[in-house]
C-alpha cells in the first residue's frame, strides 16, 4: 500500500470516529431529555383528566384543557396568520425579486428577524397593540406567534423555490402559460414538501414558545375561547406551575412539556406521511 | 413590401446555397431578419437572416456556443424571462414581427411549441402533465380532454406503455419515456411550430431513433425546427440545414446540398470532422 493511500485511510478512520461520537453525543442528550420527560411527565399525560379538567388552584385535583384549547387556538391562528404572508414574500423573493435590492434587503432583514430573541417580538406586540387596547389577549398572542413564523416561512419558501430547476420554468412557460399559473400549478408543486416542511418548522418553533405569550396573552385560569381577553396556553402554564413550590402543579407542568413534545411529533409524522403519499 | 421581402429571400439564398431551388419556392413560415441578440453585453448572434419553410425540417447545426440554441430561443421569445436578455431584428410568422415588445408572449409560446435538451415532466400525473397545458387555452370536456390526451401520447409513440398508468407520476417514467411525453404535452396543444433543442441528447440510441421517426411524421402537420451537435442526425431528419459559427450563420441550405458540397469550406470543414 502506497504512503499516501495510507494516509488518507488513517484521516478517514480519524474523521468517522469523530463524526461519530458526535452523532452519540447528540442523541445522547436529545434521548435524555425525552427520557425525563415522559418519565416525569408519562403518568399525568396518562391520566385522563388532564384532558378535560381545568388549570386548578393549588391543592386541588384538575388538568390542562383550558390550556390544552388556548394552545391550538393561539398556534393555529398565528400559523393562519403567518403562513400566507410568508409563503407570499418568499414567492416574491423566489420568483419575482431574484436579485434585485428590494429582494436582497428583504432577505437581509428577513434574516434578523428569524434571529430576533422571541421576547423581543413580544414585547413588540406588547407595546403597539396591547398597550393601545388596554389588555392582555389572544389576538395579540397569535399575532406575536404569527410573527416568528413569518421569517421562518419567508426563508423555507424562497430556499425551495430556489431548488426548484429553471429548466421546468422554461418548459412551463413554452406551453404559453402564464407566470401565476406556472407558480401555483408547477413550481408550488415541485417545492411542496419543502415548502410543508417550513410551514411545520415554524409550528414546531411557536408551540414552545413562552416569551412572547407572557407579554401579550397572558394566561387564563378558565375555559375560554374568547380571542379578545387574556388565554390560557401550555407554555405559559408550564412556566407558572413548574416555578411554583406544589408537586401536583409540577407534575401538571411535566405532563404539558410531554404533550407538546407528542403534538409536534405527531403533526410531523402524519403531516410528513400525507405528502409523501401524493408525491 | 411583397418585392422587398422576396429580394430578401433570394439574397438569403444566393449568398448560402444557390443549388437549392427548393427553399424559394415554399412558403415560409419563420422569415428572421437582421437578428442581433445580447446576454447583456455579449453580442451572440450577429445578423442573421433566414427563412425556415412550413412544413419541413431545418436543423441548426455548428459548434458548442455557436448560438443555435440561442436562435431557437427568440422565436418562442424564451430569452424574454431573463430581462438582461435582448434581441434586435425581426421574426416575422404569419406576417407579424414577433419581436415586438407589446406582443403577448404566452400567445407565441402557445403557438410555438418548445421541448428542450433534458426531459422536463411537471411534477404531476402523466395525464395531467398532457391536459395542463391545454386547459390553458381550451375548455374540453372530460372525453374530449381524454381523447386529446390519448392523441396526443399515441402520436408520441407512448401511448401503449402509459395507457394502464395515466395516473402515476410523470417523474416515474425512464429518460427516453419522459421526454417523449414532453414531446406529447407539445403537441397536445396543437401549435404551428415545434422547436427541438437537442432533444435527443439525454437519450440512448433507441430512444433517439424513436424520436427521428416521430419527428418524420410531425413534418406533415407541423414545422419543426431542431438544434442537434449530431451531425448524422441533422442529415437523417432534416430537410435544410443551417450551419452557425460564432454567432452567424455561415451557411443554409438544403441539407444533402449542405452535406455532399458545402459551399463554404467552413462547412465543410466542420462536416468532416476536421473542426469543432
Amino acid at each position: 500500500m502506497n504512503a499516501i493511500y495510507r494516509g488518507r485511510k488513517r484521516t478517514n478512520l480519524i474523521l468517522l470516529t469523530v463524526s461519530g461520537f458526535t452523532v452519540v453525543f447528540g442523541l445522547f442528550w436529545l434521548a435524555w431529555i425525552l427520557g425525563t420527560l415522559f418519565y416525569e411527565g408519562g403518568h399525568a399525560l396518562a391520566r385522563a383528566t388532564l384532558y378535560y379538567q381545568m388549570t386548578p388552584p393549588p391543592g386541588a385535583d384538575g388538568g390542562l384543557a383550558n390550556a390544552i384549547v388556548g394552545s391550538a387556538l393561539l398556534i393555529s391562528m398565528g400559523t393562519l396568520l403567518g403562513t400566507p404572508i410568508g409563503i407570499l414574500a418568499g414567492t416574491y423573493l423566489a420568483e419575482f425579486g431574484k436579485s434585485n435590492w428590494l429582494a436582497n434587503a428583504t432577505r437581509f432583514l428577513n434574516d434578523v428577524l428569524l434571529s430576533a430573541p422571541s421576547i423581543v417580538i413580544g414585547l413588540f406586540v406588547y407595546s403597539i397593540y396591547v398597550v393601545q387596547v388596554k389588555h392582555f389577549s389572544g389576538w395579540a398572542g397569535a399575532l406575536a406567534l404569527a410573527l416568528i413564523v413569518i421569517p421562518v416561512v419567508v426563508r423555507t419558501t424562497d430556499d425551495m423555490l430556489k431548488l426548484v430547476p429553471n429548466s421546468l420554468r422554461e418548459a412551463t412557460a413554452a406551453l404559453g402559460c402564464p407566470p401565476w399559473k406556472m407558480i401555483v400549478f408547477v413550481t408550488y408543486r415541485a417545492a411542496r414538501t419543502g415548502i410543508i416542511t417550513g410551514i411545520l418548522l415554524a409550528v414546531a418553533r411557536i408551540s414552545g414558545e413562552t416569551a412572547p405569550l407572557l407579554f401579550t396573552s397572558l394566561n387564563n385560569q378558565f375555559w375560554s375561547l374568547n380571542m379578545n381577553a387574556p388565554m390560557s396556553n401550555l407554555p405559559t402554564v408550564i412556566f407558572q406551575f413548574a416555578m411554583s413550590p406544589y408537586q401536583d402543579w409540577h407534575r401538571l407542568a411535566w405532563g404539558g412539556a410531554a404533550l407538546i413534545t407528542l403534538a409536534v411529533l405527531l403533526l410531523n409524522i402524519v403531516a410528513r406521511s400525507l405528502f409523501r403519499r401524493t408525491d | 413590401m411583397e418585392t422587398a421581402t422576396n429580394r430578401l429571400i433570394r439574397t438569403t439564398v444566393r449568398t448560402s446555397a444557390t443549388a437549392t431551388p427548393a427553399l424559394h419556392d415554399l412558403s415560409p413560415k419563420l422569415q428572421v431578419r437582421g437578428l442581433n441578440f445580447f446576454y447583456g453585453a455579449y453580442q451572440a448572434l450577429r445578423n442573421i437572416t433566414l427563412d425556415i419553410p412550413e412544413h419541413k425540417v431545418t436543423a441548426f447545426i455548428g459548434p458548442s456556443g455557436c448560438g443555435k440554441s440561442t436562435l431557437l430561443r427568440t422565436f418562442n421569445r424564451m430569452y424574454s424571462l431573463y430581462p438582461e436578455q435582448r434581441a434586435e431584428g425581426e421574426v416575422v410568422i404569419d406576417g407579424e414581427n414577433l419581436l415586438t415588445r407589446n406582443r403577448d408572449v404566452s400567445l407565441i409560446r402557445a403557438k410555438i411549441g418548445m421541448v428542450f435538451q433534458k426531459p422536463t415532466p411537471f411534477p404531476m400525473s402523466i395525464y395531467d402533465n398532457i391536459s395542463f397545458g391545454v386547459r390553458l387555452y381550451e375548455r374540453l370536456s372530460k372525453r374530449e380532454m381524454d381523447d386529446r390526451v390519448e392523441k396526443a401520447l399515441t402520436r408520441a409513440g407512448l401511448w401503449q406503455e402509459v395507457r394502464n398508468k395515466l395516473h402515476q407520476s410523470g417523474n416515474s417514467l425512464s429518460g427516453g419515456q419522459q421526454q417523449r411525453l414532453c414531446i406529447a404535452r407539445c403537441i397536445a396543444i396543437q401549435p404551428e411550430v415545434l422547436l427541438l433543442d437537442e432533444p435527443c441528447s439525454a437519450l440512448d440510441p433507441i430512444s433517439t431513433a424513436r424520436i427521428e421517426e416521430l419527428i418524420h411524421e410531425l413534418k406533415s402537420d407541423y414545422t419543426v425546427v431542431i438544434v442537434t451537435h449530431n451531425m448524422q442526425q441533422a442529415a437523417r431528419v432534416s430537410d435544410f440545414t443551417a450551419y452557425m459559427y460564432l454567432g452567424e450563420l455561415i451557411e443554409y441550405g438544403a441539407t444533402d446540398s449542405i452535406f455532399i458540397k458545402p459551399q463554404r469550406k467552413e462547412t465543410e470543414d466542420y462536416i468532416t470532422g476536421r473542426f469543432g
